[in-house]
């Protein structure tokens, strides 16, 4: 077998082997629910897509993505299986990939549950299916760029914790720089161009971009940078902090 | 085979490990002495190619394990110290994963994983999360895991520590059942773990390798080396006959059990002459031995001034 596909299934197994994995899945499918019924206005607005479903995702994967992320190497640094997973004859980057994958299936996996909702919404009226479908995909990519920014923070630390909250941190950066109100403080003081180059930093726009529906290649390929990035700068911080 | 050449590493400004260079052929075992902290576990890192060294290189099998790792790290098998594995696997789905990326399939693969589990009976304990585990097993776990693919390599640091005392005989019967064609290195704080089943010592403190030898020799430079220690009822008369020998450079007596140790001068045989002036005096004697040396008063004898600096 591959070693990364190895590597990934064990990764992905050990979500499940304590109740951390239901308790995520529950919690995700409770929160995206309640939001797009509460906060969302899902009846009363009348339409049948699912725009106020998606449009709590970045918000709800601020926090719970980096509750999946932060375990992925904290917790091999804490217990010391970092040093028997990297003497095992595999490349950095098969075990960066694999981890991440793993991750990235499991809130895939979350994400997929939330399937009522579309079966509701095609019950109700006639949605727009492929925007649906692109909506999904907007918010998987957006999952993957934070799991990335998580996954990078967690190999700075053998705490869990300080792990979460760094990712968050960063995670809010990230999304603050589409943030309207943001943009609106930048555009006072910085060119046009700045302001530009800020938002087009945000998860927020190219997010929003996705899931109306509009599939730009520019969008996909930013998600897909994010990830590579983030990603690379994982290994990198492995490699710097093996030693402690 | 392994060779390390000048390898150190720094940790910011302080050097745990300090040029240290040496080979190791197969059927050699060879084992790692030193105080905490002299830099064992740092140096058997770099070997098992964890840690980076900050200058010098380690080759394994003739692979440099900085630029070749991969297969530097197919020959080789590793225990870190503190036998870490994922807690909340069973030995049965922990070994079933190293066995997989390793490439392990098939027969194969079903008989490397039955061998290494009957071989560190592990038969009771395969189906209870790690974590779950007690000390000793968990050990035997990280063994298993290190032997599985049969490298020719084998890094274990103290494989025996918190095993119990059948399971300590038997660790040192795997590892010398495995001695014959392999490469192995041992880290220990158990001297007597040197003689049962090294066939050659490395003695590290402060980051410095201060000696490199066969147990025996290093046995030869105590100062115990062909002294003649015995029990006596009457030891006052003992002491008397033993004073009257030449050869014997000093007498001494332990204050706890009353042992009476007698040192010869340099060359001397004095194990006859000790024997009949005992019998000539008429002093009844309980026991008589020929020492071979003590392991700990070298090692003690050789660390305690790098300790010391280090401690400066
Ligand atoms: N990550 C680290 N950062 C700073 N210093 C370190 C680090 N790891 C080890 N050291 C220091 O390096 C020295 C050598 O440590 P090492 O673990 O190699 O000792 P050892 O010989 O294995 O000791 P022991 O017998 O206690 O296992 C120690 O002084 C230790 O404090
Ligand atoms: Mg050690």
């Amino acid at each position: 077998m591959n070693p990364t596909l190895t590597l990934f299934k064990r990764e992905l197994s050990s979500y499940f082997a304590t109740p951390v994995a239901y308790v995520f899945i529950v919690i995700f499918l409770l929160l995206s629910g309640s939001f797009t019924f509460y906060l969302g206005g899902f009846y009363e607005r009348g339409q049948a897509d699912l725009e106020p479903f998606f449009q709590y995702h970045p918000w709800l994967y601020l926090f719970l993505v980096p509750a999946v992320a932060m375990r992925l190497w904290a917790d091999e640094r804490k217990s010391g299986t970092i040093e028997l997973l990297l003497t095992l004859p595999v490349t950095m980057w098969q075990t960066v990939v694999a981890k991440f994958l793993a991750a990235w299936s499991f809130v895939g996996l979350a994400l997929l549950l939330t399937f009522p909702i579309w079966i509701t919404v095609n019950y109700l009226g006639e949605p727009d299916n492929g925007v649906i479908l692109t909506g999904y995909l907007g918010s998987l990519l957006m999952a993957g760029g934070f799991l990335a920014i998580g996954a990078c923070l967690s190999a700075t630390t053998r705490s869990q914790v300080i792990a979460f909250i760094l990712s968050v941190v960063v995670c809010f950066l990230f999304l603050l720089a589409g943030f309207p109100l943001v943009l609106d403080v930048f555009r006072a003081v910085a060119p046009q161009s700045l302001v530009d180059a800020i938002a087009g930093l945000s998860f927020l726009s190219h997010f929003n971009a996705i899931s109306q529906g509009v599939v730009d290649l520019r969008d996909l390929l930013y998600f897909l940078l994010v990830i590579g990035f983030w990603l690379y700068a994982n290994a990198v911080v492995i490699d710097l902090k093996k030693a402690d | 085979m392994i060779e390390t050449s000048a390898l150190t590493k720094h940790y910011g400004r302080f050097t745990a490990v300090d040029n240290i260079s040496f080979r190791v052929e197969p059927g050699e075992v060879l084992g790692f002495l030193g105080p905490n902290g002299a830099g064992k576990s740092t140096t058997m890192k770099m070997i098992a190619g964890f840690l980076a060294p900050s200058s010098g290189s380690v080759k394994v099998c003739g692979f440099d394990v900085e630029s070749r790792p991969i297969e530097a790290k197919r020959a080789l098998g590793y225990l870190p110290e503190g036998a870490p594995a994922y807690g909340e696997m069973t030995p049965r789905a922990f070994l079933g994963f190293v066995a997989d990326v390793r490439g392990l399939s098939g027969e194969e693969r079903t008989r490397r994983l039955d061998d290494v589990i009957g071989r560190l009976h592990l038969e009771g304990v395969l189906e209870q999360p790690i974590e779950t585990l007690s000390k000793g097993f968990k050990r035997r776990v990280g063994l298993a895991q290190a032997i599985l693919h049969d490298p020719p390599v084998l890094i274990l640091d103290e494989p025996t520590d918190g095993l119990d005392p059948n399971q300590k005989h038997e660790v040192r019967t795997l590892i010398n059942a495995m001695a014959k064609d392999k490469v192995i290195v041992i880290s220990t704080h158990i001297l007597e773990e040197v003689n049962a089943v090294c066939n050659r010592a490395i003695i590290i403190a402060g980051g410095k390798l201060l000696a490199d030898a066969a147990p025996a020799e290093l046995e030869a430079r105590s100062r115990y080396h062909m002294a003649v220690s015995l029990t006596t009822t009457e030891t006052e008369k003992a002491k008397e006959a033993l004073g009257a020998i030449p050869d014997i450079e000093s007498v001494e007596i332990d204050p706890l059990d009353e042992r009476i140790t007698a040192f010869p001068r340099k060359g001397k045989q004095i194990l006859a002459a000790v024997s009949d002036a005992l019998k000539a005096q008429g002093v009844a004697i309980r026991e008589l031995q020929l020492e071979t040396g003590r392991l700990d008063e070298v090692f003690r004898s050789i660390t305690q001034p790098h300790t010391q600096e280090a401690r400066a």
